[in-house]
């Protein structure tokens, strides 16, 4: 989106970090894009906005590097930790990136599922669910609500369609609906959702 | 947008007892009135019996928090000995002072106990490393203003470890409920001579 203009109605706003890893991102300037994304087995997600491709590539590029110079594939814990590193260098310097990211993954050790919630001032948390930009006004009280430690994926993406359909309902912009993918300890897989579902106002 | 130091919120405090000292915080992490992470520590350990609170901006508190793991690991590298409280508020205060003109926005604050003289230690800093030495209590965060009632109401000499974890929980459970930018649980650490406990603090959740 550029200003009132929608350019590209279907945009990846996610790159794939390593085989168990993967990063939304928007926020740039004149842009609101949403991202959510829920933890457990399960992780969709949703995204929406004008991409900012230039960190997401930087940040991609530097952990398959040192991938491939240790043999080691980083835990999302650690990819998580260089991000943040990445973006408050950039905070404070000349032109910091203002880029809201969520980062979900998988321990390819423990095989823990983890979600961690980074926003452009490069603030780290790890939580249970997590969302950017408007979409935390509306969704994280349905998943305060709705959300619990042992969601199943199936419940996940029920919980999904609950926040995407009060988004349809409140949210005064067409976000062109959500793209939507998993994490699981096998790598990461693009969902079916169903965008064109008509919702009510309430 | 206010203060750097209220954009996320959270309240942190320390206080000393007979032979032993307290430091607690809340879970808080907020952007502005909205609630983002209700498990959002902001006290760190630093030493067997050394403790660090940090509370302002969250990123600060990440790379700070960050910062002192990598220094303190260092010293003890070097030294081969654990970090003193007091050596650590050295540390803290000439870290902080080096960013003098694009500072850190935290105000950190220190509770130990000294393992050669077996004092307790407390101190807090401003976000440009001036050290605050009190013999009572240390308060920090957005509720600062509430915890220093608080404090001041409840603190008295020579508590001892459970009467202090009493004191300190209560000091800070009611001075975060006047405050919306802090509470959501808590964290408490009572610091003995040879023993730490560690307790979590449900709290009101809303």
């Amino acid at each position: 989106m550029r200003g009132p203009t929608i350019i590209k109605a279907e945009d990846d706003k996610t790159r794939q970090l390593n085989k168990h890893t993967l990063m939304a991102f928007s926020g740039e300037a004149g842009d609101t894009g949403e991202l959510l994304m829920i933890r457990n087995s399960t992780l969709p997600m949703l995204t929406n906005g004008f991409p900012l491709v230039q960190f997401a590539e930087y940040v991609q590029a530097n952990v398959s590097l040192y991938t491939m110079r240790n043999d080691t594939e980083l835990s999302p814990a650690a990819v998580s930790s260089f991000v943040r590193g990445e973006l408050a260098r950039s905070l404070r310097s000349r032109s910091p990136y203002t880029v809201n990211l969520l980062l979900g993954g998988v321990d390819p050790v423990t095989q823990e599922p983890s979600l961690y919630w980074i926003d452009y001032l490069a603030s780290l948390a790890p939580v249970p669910y997590a969302a950017h930009g408007y979409a935390q006004y509306y969704c994280l009280s349905l998943l305060d609500k709705h959300h619990n430690p042992n969601i199943s994926l199936e419940e996940g993406m029920k919980l999904l369609e609950r926040c995407t359909d009060e988004l349809k309902r409140r949210l005064p912009i067409d976000y062109k609906g959500v793209l939507v993918k998993v994490i699981t300890k096998d790598g990461v897989k693009v969902m079916d959702f169903d965008n064109d579902r008509v919702v009510r106002s309430a | 947008m206010g203060s750097p130091f209220d954009i996320n919120g959270g309240a942190c405090v320390a206080m000393v007892g007979k032979d032993c000292v307290a430091i607690a915080c809340d879970l808080r992490l907020g952007m502005q009135a909205l609630t983002v992470s209700n498990n959002f520590p902001k006290i760190f350990n630093y030493a067997p019996s050394t403790y660090l609170g940090l509370t302002g901006l969250a990123t600060d508190v990440n790379t700070v928090s960050d910062l002192f793991r990598y220094k303190v690991n260092m010293y003890r590298l070097r030294e081969e000995r654990n970090i003193a409280p007091q050596t650590l508020a050295n540390l803290v205060s000439s870290s902080l002072y080096e960013k003098r003109f694009g500072p850190f926005f935290i105000s950190p604050v220190i509770a130990g106990i000294n393992q050669t003289t077996g004092k307790p230690f407390i101190c807090g800093f401003d976000s440009i490393g001036c050290i605050d030495l009190a013999k009572d209590f240390i308060v920090s965060g957005t509720a600062s203003e509430q915890l220093f009632g608080t404090c001041e109401g409840l603190w008295e000499p020579d508590l001892s470890p459970e009467d202090l974890f009493e004191t300190i929980s209560q000091a800070l459970l009611a001075a975060v409920d006047r405050d919306a930018l802090s509470g959501w649980g808590a964290q408490v650490y009572i610091i003995e001579k040879d023993k730490v406990t560690q307790r979590l603090l449900k709290g009101r959740q809303d």
